[in-house]
């Protein structure tokens, strides 16, 4: 009979463990919310920008220079047009050679700071503000970028409003991810290899030529390209430095201190315009940039699974 | 007689047996790295070196406590700027109100509840839009957002702040949703255990253990979040429009200190004007702002920090 009592001693409130159980519910469905709004904003931007594209991204907006005219660009007019349909040409080739001479520049200047800091730099005071600096330039707004572009290489170094001067901006706003992404790369050579090296008589900057570069350049590779994607659709540094719109010819590589024009830019300027078309004609550039962001981190990602052995 | 040879050292690196090869590799690479601690002196220098040129036109008093930002008004120019800094925060406050609660929430599902499958689909899914170009984010905003808008608020204008918070705040949602998630991830299971041992459930374990054990990494996240939400330019300027003006109305168009710098830089100006040398004023405002912020965000996660071995 006592025994009885014994087991029913302890109280088990079940309505305290069932909202217990509620609450937990209830907080997970508010995390899983929470994590639907950022796809459904990915879904919603992808959409309304394919959808506003549809039908005016043509292979004659991929060829030929922009126009004033809204009809020139659509589709519909091309057949009794005077003079051509209007697109983007000049734009595009901008933009793939600013990137051509902006990743010239962030190989020689990323990759070279990070050997240093990584091979060569000792532990020190200066090591230390260095590294600290690079990580206050990465959260420098990039149009203060754009201003240094201006006051420095359009105005101090006279080199105008010109493709060099728009890479070398873009080239300073994207040297710190690039140090720092090569110098994980660099820092992923197992100390072994250097070893080995310095026991065969290398020295150390054969060892670094010969060993520790080899090694590490695929994911230095990896980093540069994902930076380049960032550069190419930055507006704000190269609005600055007066990139130039409705620009009818493509800047020249062989002149570098001509004018040019960019694929973001001319977006910006279409997007400014108060007429519905040209929103139409903005999507279509958006889809264009998009796509050649698309083939770039395709490309990072294609390199990083072929050479990297981590994965 | 053999044995006074010097022992040899086979701790060395190669750093001292100098070929002039290597010595000047040496030089290269620190040039390389010189140039980050240039690009600093260079913004500092151009800055503070245009600001000047203002300053020395226009009194700190007006600049700092004017309500009234017209510098191109031809009888009666004036230099109020903080019109412009509350254009910035209403942004700011906007965006940081969408990007905090929704990131954080985000990053407790990923850390703690979602598996690793779902894990690895969805954080790289919402990293994509991080990756997206400022310019693409200020379309969306006037495509999409601001006529979203307009149907439920109908005296919603073609430019509002509104549109322009919520269109940063998705644009930094990554930014406060991975970095959290990646302190969350790195707090010990051990800790989680402990918490399971004493009764406490999943909800309990997330939010009493898990978020106060990763609160310094959470906290430096929603510090950079917000100072890039600060310094957004291209999305702002489509979207919010280039009005200054200080209402409480997000409906209404106003104009960030960045959307102010792309009017000047988009018209123009000649060097030596009054408009030119404002850029680098509200740029210096705009670096000192950005560059208190990131300090602030690297102070935290040092001092708060809780080791794990």
């Amino acid at each position: 009979m006592s025994t009885e009592t014994d087991t029913t001693d302890f109280e088990f409130d079940e309505s305290a463990v069932r909202r217990k159980r509620r609450l937990g519910k209830a907080f997970l469905g508010l995390c899983v919310a929470a994590t639907m709004v950022g796809i459904v904003a990915l879904v919603a931007l992808l959409v309304d920008v394919i959808v506003e594209a549809w039908g005016w991204l043509t292979w004659e907006f991929l060829t030929y220079p922009p126009s004033q005219v809204v009809e020139h660009y659509n589709p519909a007019n091309y057949g009794d047009l005077p003079t051509g349909p209007g697109g983007m040409y000049p734009m595009i080739v901008g933009s793939i050679y600013l990137i051509v001479m902006t990743a010239v520049f962030t190989l020689v200047l990323g990759v070279g700071a990070a050997i240093y800091l990584e091979e060569y730099a000792p532990d020190n005071t200066l090591t230390r503000f260095i590294e600290a600096n690079i990580t206050n330039l990465a959260g420098v707004p990039s149009i203060v970028y754009g201003l240094l572009g201006l006051a420095v290489f359009v105005r101090a170094l006279q080199t105008g409003q010109s493709l060099i001067a728009g890479a070398l901006t873009l080239t300073l706003l994207i040297l710190p991810i690039v140090i720092v992404s090569s110098q994980e790369s660099l820092r992923a050579v197992p100390d072994s290899m250097r070893q080995a090296s310095y026991g065969a008589g290398a020295t150390k900057w054969q060892t670094i030529r010969n060993v520790v570069l080899p090694e590490a350049i695929p994911g230095i590779m990896t980093g540069i390209i994902l930076a380049l994607s960032r550069a190419i659709g930055e507006t704000a540094p190269i609005l600055m430095v007066g990139a130039a719109t409705t620009m009818f010819a493509p800047p020249q590589l062989t002149d570098p201190t001509g004018p040019f024009g960019a694929m973001p830019m001319q977006i910006f300027e279409w997007a400014k315009l108060p007429e519905d078309e040209f929103q139409h004609v903005a999507a279509a550039g958006i889809v264009v940039l998009l796509t050649i962001l698309l083939l770039m981190n395709a490309v990072a990602i294609y390199i990083r699974n072929r050479y990297d052995p981590r994965s | 007689m053999s044995t006074d040879t010097e022992p040899l050292d086979l701790s060395r690196d190669g750093n001292d047996v100098g070929t002039l090869g290597d010595t000047v590799a040496r030089y290269v690479f620190f040039a390389c790295a010189f140039v980050t601690v240039a690009t600093t002196l260079a913004i500092i220098v151009v800055l503070v070196d245009g600001a000047v040129d203002f300053f020395s036109q226009v009194s700190f008093v007006e600049y700092f406590t004017g309500t009234n930002w017209s510098p191109r008004a031809a009888d009666n120019p004036s230099f109020g700027v903080l019109p412009l800094i509350w254009g910035t925060l209403l942004i700011t406050v906007g965006s940081a109100l969408i990007a905090i609660p929704v990131g954080t929430l985000t990053a407790i599902y990923l850390s703690e509840y979602a598996s690793p499958r779902v894990r690895k689909v969805v954080k790289p899914t919402l990293e994509i839009l991080a990756g997206i170009p400022t310019i693409v984010y200020g379309f969306f905003a006037l495509s999409f957002i601001t006529p979203v808008l307009q149907t439920f608020f109908p005296g919603t204008g073609t430019f509002n702040a509104a549109s322009g918070a919520i269109v940063v705040g998705i644009m930094i949602l990554p930014m406060v949703s991975s970095l959290a998630e990646d302190a969350m991830s790195s707090v010990p299971d051990s800790l989680r255990n402990a918490a399971y041992g004493l009764g406490a459930t999943k909800f309990e374990v997330s939010t009493n253990v898990v978020l106060p054990a990763s609160l310094s990494g959470i906290l430096a996240a929603y510090i950079l979040a917000i100072s890039r939400a600060i310094g957004e330019t291209m999305a702002v300027t489509l979207a919010a429009g280039a009005l200054p003006q200080i209402t409480t109305n997000p409906l209404e168009e106003i104009q960030t200190m960045t959307a102010y710098m792309v009017e000047i830089g988009t018209g123009d100006a000649s060097v030596g004007s009054i408009g030119y040398q404002s850029l680098f004023a509200i740029g210096l405002t705009l670096f000192v702002m950005t560059f208190l912020m990131n300090v602030f965000s690297m102070w935290v996660r040092s001092r708060y920090r809780e080791e794990y071995q």
